[in-house]
Order: C-alpha cells, then structure tokens, then sequence
C-alpha cells in the first residue's frame, strides 16, 4: 500500500522508514539507515533525514515485531510522556519528534533526535576531555534526579506503580521463578523485608535505570538522559540509590557514585535542586534492593542465553550473579556507612 | 593417554590470542566481544581447576551448618528454605561465615578483578571480629 513497487515477501521496513521521513520531515528523504541495537523485545535503528535545509540525525526507538513486553517496561507512549514530562522540568532528554502511530507501519516506538556525545562510563571516568565534567557531574546527577521527581504525576499517563511493597513483591516472586536456590539472595530479602522504611509520602516519576551507561555525556556535561523503559511511579530514593550500585561504578569503587564522587554531593544538589531532604537510609535500603534487582536480571539471563540469544556476552551475565552476592553481603554487613 | 597441552593450557593460549593478536585488530563493537570471549576462557579455565575442591568445601560447610548430609544443589536448597522462614546467624551459628566463603569462592572463578572485592574483605573481617568476640 505504501510500497507498490515491493516484491511480495521483501522486507517492507525500510520503505516504510522512507514514508515516514517524509511524513515527519516534509520534503527529506531518508539516508543511512541502520540498526545499532536489537534484543528479544526492542529494536534501535539510527537514520538521517536529508533535506533541502540539511540533514537531520534521527533515532527510532521501537518493539520489535511479534515481541512480548517486559512486565516492568513502562511502554513506549509512557516513556515518551516521561521524556517530554521530564524535558519541561529542564532534565536534559533527547527531543521526541514522533510517536509511531498505526498508519506507520512500524509497530509501537517513537523517533528522538539524535543527541552526540559518549555513553561509554569507562570514557566519562578516565579520558582527559571529561576532567572538567568529572567534577561537576554528581553535582549534575543529583539535580537532574530532583527534576525528574518533581514532574507533576497529573500531566503523566497511567503508568507502573512501585514503592517499597510492590518492590519487595516482585523480588520474591522473581526469586521464586529462579530453579537454582540463592541462599544470599534469600538472606537479602529477608533482610529487605524486616528493615523495609514505611511507603514514601508521595509516588514520585522516577527513572528506574539512572546511570552512567544511560546518559549521554560531553565536555560540558550531561547531554542527555536516555532509557527511559523502567520509568515507573516510586520512591524517589530508588534512583538515588540504583547510580551508587557497585557494578555503575565500572572499578572505581571507592567512589559510590558512578565511579565518579560521593553520595553527600549528590544528595546537597538534590535538596539545593528542590529535591526533599535524603534519607541516607532509605536510601542504602534501595541499594540493597538494586542489587538483588540486578543479580535476579543477571539469573534471568540464563533463559535467554539458552534460548533466543546464546552469545558469549548474555552467558557472561549470569556469571556476574556473584558480583551481586559480594556487594549483598557487604552491604547488609557494611550498613548505611560502609562503601 | 591424550598428549599435552592439558586443556587448561590451550584455553589460555587461545584467549592470548583473542586479547593481544585478533583484539587489537578489529573495530570497538568487535574488539570488545573478543575481549568477552577471552573472559568467559579463563573463567572456563578457573572452574575446571577449582570446581571440585569448591564443591566439596562448600558440601561439606553446607552440612555442618544444617546437620544434615545430601547433594550441593539439595543443601542449597534447604538453607534456601531456611532463610526464607527467617533463620539467621542466631539460629544457625556460622551461617555468614558459610555465605562469605561461598560467594568468595564463587567470585573467584566468575569475577576475581571485581572491584568490590577488597572493600567487602575488610567489611568482613570487622563483622568477623565483633561475632568472635559476642
């Protein structure tokens, strides 16, 4: 319908992708056109609008066709919301120009523009172009954090909601999911659940999968949030804790967060930001959470790695469940103080 | 009788290979998956040296601490059980001695440059102390 000059059975994503440029940019065409990711659910795809005016870098965002969600996934109409919500609070986010709709042709997914920069942690950490940002990122970390939680929840879509209960319920249920016993595992939670703080006073947007890795960075600093996709309602302390999780720290451990500097800077730009007063136990609570969040993603992946995805890398995951372990028993031991 | 190299020799010169020789050689995406594969060979090469000394280590803490005798997998499963009915150190002394040593042990073939090693070493020993000396 779109493509009347196709062969029957050729791949219609690309013409759709031409349609669509030029729907979305009256008069370009579209050019270098490629995938740069694809799992089992989501697929990214970079392409160039060229026009008279001159060319415009795009990113599609989209389901990948016949996939089954993630349970967490926010979905993209509300990741989309989430981004714009959060872009009017002043959190740098990557503009979304088009939300994919039936008549696309391509499924579920929207187009951003293209944001340059580095997301690779390790570069952020250690190259000699981010020295200066290196020093003013916590800073950044922790505003960027205070803006998103102050979005408004009435300009948001229905969305997932989680605090500290539902939280707890979908660790046990994914541990009771796991064949192989986790005897640390099961210790954690246990430990989760006596010391659970009461629900947060309000539910709050929050990212759900705040750093480094997810941000775009450039000598002058954050450019641009990405991944929205476990954007949820919560406890606002869950993001300030899932960036200070060991493995966000890419070997610097000494400094909580990210690699980069300490919680204390983070949380005074957070309150400096708007953000209310930090809870620093409540917070080292969410770590506890964050890491047996990761170590059960990790588990999971031993499914994948069997099934639809049998690379070196997603077996090498799972073998990270241990990494998880040694920062349980540390932090359970260690207490709100320690690392 | 088989002729050497033992395996565990051919695994690390293949991941030499993959890490000085073919690494360098490819572009960012590629070199990093290299570098992927030359981590999951020596973790191949730590599990088959320390798999059954671990297994039987952690065996045989596993049945100290529940008085009971039975297969890794099965004890795991039942001090499994009994963390989640809310046993702990108090109800099974040495439970976090055992816990410690399995998941350093396990760490050790999975992940032995993990940062987070050293700092929780120094978390546990403090712990260690204060169990001693209560």
């Amino acid at each position: 319908m779109d493509a009347p000059a196709m062969d029957v059975g050729a791949d219609p994503f690309p013409a759709r992708m031409a349609v669509l440029v030029a729907r979305i940019d009256p008069g370009a065409s579209l050019a270098n056109l490629r995938r740069l990711s694809g799992g089992a659910s989501q697929e990214t795809w970079a392409f160039d609008a060229v026009g008279p005016a001159g060319t415009r870098r795009l990113i599609l965002r989209r389901a990948a066709p016949g996939a089954v969600p993630h349970p967490m996934a926010a979905g993209f109409t509300v990741e989309a919301a989430a981004i714009r919500a959060a872009a009017a609070q002043g959190v740098p986010c990557p503009h979304v120009r088009h939300e994919l709709e039936p008549a696309d042709g391509l499924g579920e997914g929207f187009v951003t523009d293209h944001v340059e920069g580095e997301t690779l942690a390790r570069r952020i950490q250690r190259d000699e172009a981010f020295a200066a940002t290196r020093e003013t990122m916590v800073a950044s970390f922790g505003a960027i954090l205070a803006r998103i939680h102050r979005v408004p929840v009435a300009v948001l879509p229905p969305m997932r909601r989680s605090g500290v209960a539902a939280a707890l319920e979908a660790i046990r249920e994914s541990l009771d999911a796991d064949p192989t016993p986790r005897p640390v595992f099961e210790l954690a939670l246990g430990w989760a659940a006596r010391h659970a703080p009461p629900e947060p006073e309000r539910l709050a947007l929050v990212h759900g999968d705040f750093r480094l890795g997810n941000v775009i960075t450039g000598p002058e600093g954050v450019r641009a949030v990405l991944d929205w996709e476990l954007a949820h309602l919560g406890d606002p302390a869950e993001d300030l804790a899932w960036i200070s999780l060991p493995p966000w720290r890419f070997g610097r451990i000494e400094r909580p967060v990210a690699g980069l500097g300490s919680r204390a800077d983070m949380f005074e730009a957070y309150a400096r930001t708007g953000g209310a007063p930090v809870d620093a136990a409540r917070v080292h609570w969410w770590e506890v959470m964050g890491s047996l969040r990761w170590g059960l993603f990790c588990a999971e992946m031993l499914a994948r790695f069997r099934g639809d995805d049998p690379s070196v890398e997603r077996g090498m995951i799972v073998r990270r469940i241990s990494e998880s372990e040694i920062d349980l028993l540390a932090a359970i031991e260690g207490g709100v103080d320690a690392g | 009788m088989l002729d050497d190299p033992r395996p565990e020799e051919l695994l690390a010169a293949v991941a030499r290979l993959l890490r000085e020789e073919i690494g360098p050689q490819l572009t960012d995406a590629a070199a990093f998956h290299a570098r992927v594969a030359a981590n999951a060979l020596d973790l191949v090469r730590r599990q088959i040296a320390d798999e059954a000394a671990i297994d039987a280590a952690e065996n045989a803490r596993l049945a100290a601490l529940l008085g009971t005798s039975g297969t890794t997998a099965g004890l795991n499963r039942l001090l499994a059980a009994r963390l989640r009915a809310g046993a702990g150190e108090a109800e099974m002394p040495g439970l976090m001695d055992h816990l410690w040593e399995t998941t350093l042990a396990k760490i050790a073939v999975d992940q032995p440059r993990y940062a987070s090693i050293a700092p929780a070493l120094a978390i546990r020993a403090a712990r260690r102390r204060e169990r001693k000396n209560a």
